[in-house]
């Protein structure tokens, strides 16, 4: 098995129609600058490539950098981490997405009854919050909306803390178009962790496709 | 015991027929000994009175419980039995099976054990088995079974007890003893059984099959299955989807472990436990999953018994103030409403009880309630168009009463008797205002009292299961047997229509 780099994962995603946060590869600390003021308002940096699954864990990853000076400080030190093992690695731009509501999509293959699509709640803290919904692929349209039923978050999908309410409709949509990129041949697991609601709508911030081929 | 991936299609379900409807029966193995299965099992068949021929074998000729014995399988009458029920050790069940082929025989309940469950030897006698079977185009249900249980043919094929009242709910179950548990309990409540079915070790015929072939069984409202393995989960899957649009499925699953799938590469994968795949499989195909014994009984007679709700607004009825704060409880932690009560039923209401009665949902009479109040009000509520279902608490308090008056060393002064006998006739009225109300609209009525289990017997309880109703045991388990029936009939709505 092997993994896309997380610009690779989204873009496939949202190939399939993913709402995907806006980003930008660039491969220096000059150009990451340059990228931020062309997306214009905060981003966050990250050092993007395949063997770089787990950034957070490794602190590869920079949030709410406000200005040129401190996006290129900020990829100066993270390209100053980069060891051996890392293989060929970029820094990805992305325009921050803020919202106080994480959610999980994923999917993955079980021994007993195959691909299996998951809604969860937490984001980053899925595993430890682990309320987590699951249907076996292929799902229905019909599907997706008990999934989000199952959760048992209304709270969290009405309006929430100021933000709007989460447009069910597109987390509807964002689980078919997950659903549908797990079709594709070479396809084994996806997460979509976190997948940020930014003025009610699903955007998918970071993301790891698993691929059968290494 | 796990669902047997090995048998290369599902079975055809005519196929399953001659096990639940045989025109006669073979007990292989016949015993003169009423400790061994061989006797339990021919003497259940005739206690049962089953209503087909019955043949049984001993090699020593023996006269048992009134039945000549025959030799071998080889004398039976060709084409005079379908199905053949085996306690004889493993090894012979092979020669068994050749010979019944032979006389005509479709079907065959392996009760012996020591086969799959007995190691790498009864693995192969296992498989060997299968295969004869498949060649010789017999079913095969166990082996290492209970027994089957088939009310409609009045047939009980088991080599343990009970054998349950006829009525309409099926089961099936990998372990054999949780079968009894079913039956035990359609027993103690009245609410019959229409099939029901050890699986053993399904090496040919599996839960699913049996699950398959209930859903278009004309007997049955309602099934039940326990599992702990699956097998191919797709197929299994399949089938529960196939089943549930006919009919309610409620499934029980043992051994789902916490465990993620295989070493995740992903968080998806971490969080993919058994428990959660299972649990999503059963929701999207249909099946109502219970977590015990007791829930899904309470479940499939709940199914048996009462028409599907066409909403979740519920109204709760009590003469016991607690139980209905309970049952409120209960309701906030389901997908039930506990709907505010309309105007023009509190109008109603008004009319029949003294004003310090509840005003609110649930309903606390309060002890306010004349002669004909609780029947009244029962029918108020299932007429009313805003509520889709009803749960009457406090059946059978009057009649417990008088029982305990009846024990009095008093009983025979005051006219205890006659007031006994005034308790007793209005529970009986209650329990039938239930049952006649829920017939009258199709709305689901419950009635829930720990006296249908402490205190059978109770007027109450004991009209209620006259009337074909089910006694729920106490309030928080009728709510979550009707929050199953909602959760049912709104997937049908929303996966169906």
């Amino acid at each position: 098995m092997g993994v896309l780099s997380e610009f690779d994962s989204k873009q496939l995603l949202a190939s399939h129609g993913v709402q995907i946060s806006n980003d930008l590869l660039v491969a220096s600390a000059d150009a990451a600058a340059e990228a931020a003021l062309q997306l214009a308002g905060p981003v966050a940096l990250k050092l993007c490539g395949q063997a770089l699954a787990h950034k957070s864990e490794r602190g590869l990853v920079k949030l709410g950098l406000d200005d040129p000076a401190s996006v290129k400080r900020a990829a100066q030190e993270l390209l100053a981490t980069i060891t051996a093992e890392d293989g060929e690695v970029a820094l990805l731009v992305s325009q921050m997405v803020t919202g106080h509501r994480e959610f999980i999509i994923g999917v993955a293959r079980t021994a007993q009854f195959g691909a299996v699509l998951m809604l969860g709640l937490g984001g980053v803290l899925a595993e430890a919050t682990a309320n987590a919904v699951f249907r076996l692929l292929p799902v229905t349209h019909q599907d997706c909306q008990d999934m989000i039923h199952d959760l048992d978050a209304e709270p969290l999908l009405t309006e929430f803390r100021g933000e709007a309410a989460v447009d069910q409709h597109s987390l509807v949509n964002a689980l078919l178009a997950i659903a549908s990129a797990a079709a594709t041949d070479g396809i084994e697991e996806i997460d979509v962790n976190p997948l940020i609601i930014c003025q009610g709508q699903p955007v998918a911030v970071d993301a790891l496709v698993v691929t059968t081929n290494s | 015991m796990t669902e047997n991936p090995t048998t290369a299609a599902p079975l055809e379900l005519s196929q399953l027929d001659l096990l639940f409807n045989p025109r006669g029966i073979v007990i292989a193995g016949a015993s003169t000994h009423p400790g061994k299965f061989g006797f339990v099992a021919l003497h259940n068949v005739l206690a049962g009175q089953f209503g087909g021929a019955v043949f049984a074998t001993n090699p020593e000729r023996p006269t048992i419980l009134g039945i000549q014995t025959l030799a071998s399988v080889t004398e039976v009458p060709h084409g005079a039995a379908d199905l053949i029920f085996i306690c004889t050790p493993p090894h012979t069940c092979a020669d068994i099976l050749r010979a019944a082929a032979d006389r005509g025989i479709g079907a065959a309940f392996v009760a012996s054990g020591g086969f799959g469950e007995a190691g790498p030897q009864g693995v192969e006698l296992q498989k060997e088995l299968v295969e004869l079977a498949e060649s010789l185009g017999m079913v095969l249900a166990g082996p290492n079974g209970q027994g089957i249980i088939s009310t409609p043919a009045k047939l009980a094929a088991q080599i343990v007890a009970p054998i349950p009242p006829a009525g309409h709910i099926a089961v099936a179950s990998q372990s054999g003893n949780l079968v009894s548990a079913f039956l035990n309990h359609a027993s103690h409540s009245g609410v019959g059984i229409s099939r029901a079915i050890s699986a053993g070790n399904a090496a040919m015929a599996q839960v699913t099959d049996y699950l398959r072939w209930f859903a278009q069984d004309q007997h049955t409202k309602a099934m039940a299955a326990y599992v702990e393995g699956v097998g191919d989960g797709r197929r299994f899957a399949a089938a529960i989807h196939q089943a549930a649009q006919n009919k309610p499925v409620v499934l029980v699953k043992g051994g789902t472990t916490t465990r993620g799938a295989q070493a995740a590469a992903s968080h998806t994968g971490a969080l993919a436990t058994d428990d959660r795949v299972f649990d999503g499989m059963a929701r999207q195909c249909g099946a109502v999953r219970c977590h015990t014994i007791e829930e899904a009984f309470d479940a499939v007679a709940a199914f048996a018994t009462c028409p599907l709700p066409a909403g979740p607004r519920t109204v709760v009825l009590s003469s016991a103030g607690g139980w209905g704060v309970i049952s409120a409880d209960a309701v906030s932690k389901s997908k039930l409403e506990l709907i505010h009560l309309p105007a023009d039923l509190k109008a109603a209401i008004d009319k029949l009880v003294p004003p310090r009665w509840s005003r609110h949902n649930p309903i606390d009479l309060a002890g306010g309630e004349g002669r004909d109040t609780i029947v009244e009000v029962i029918g108020l509520l299932a007429d009313h168009p805003d509520v889709d279902a009803v749960l009457y608490l406090g059946m059978g308090i009057q009649s417990n009463t008088a029982a305990h008056l009846r024990s009095s060393p008093f009983y025979g002064e005051a006219e205890l008797d006659r007031i006994c006998q005034y308790h007793e006739r209005q529970d009986s009225r209650f329990a039938a205002a239930v049952t006649e109300a829920s017939n009258r609209v199709g709305k689901p009525i419950l009635a829930a009292t720990e006296l249908g289990v402490t205190q059978p017997q109770n007027p109450g309880p004991a009209t209620l299961a006259e009337q074909g109703g089910y006694c729920f045991a106490s309030a928080d388990r009728a709510i979550r047997a009707l929050n199953h029936l909602w959760w049912y009939a709104d997937w049908r709505k929303r996966h169906l229509s």
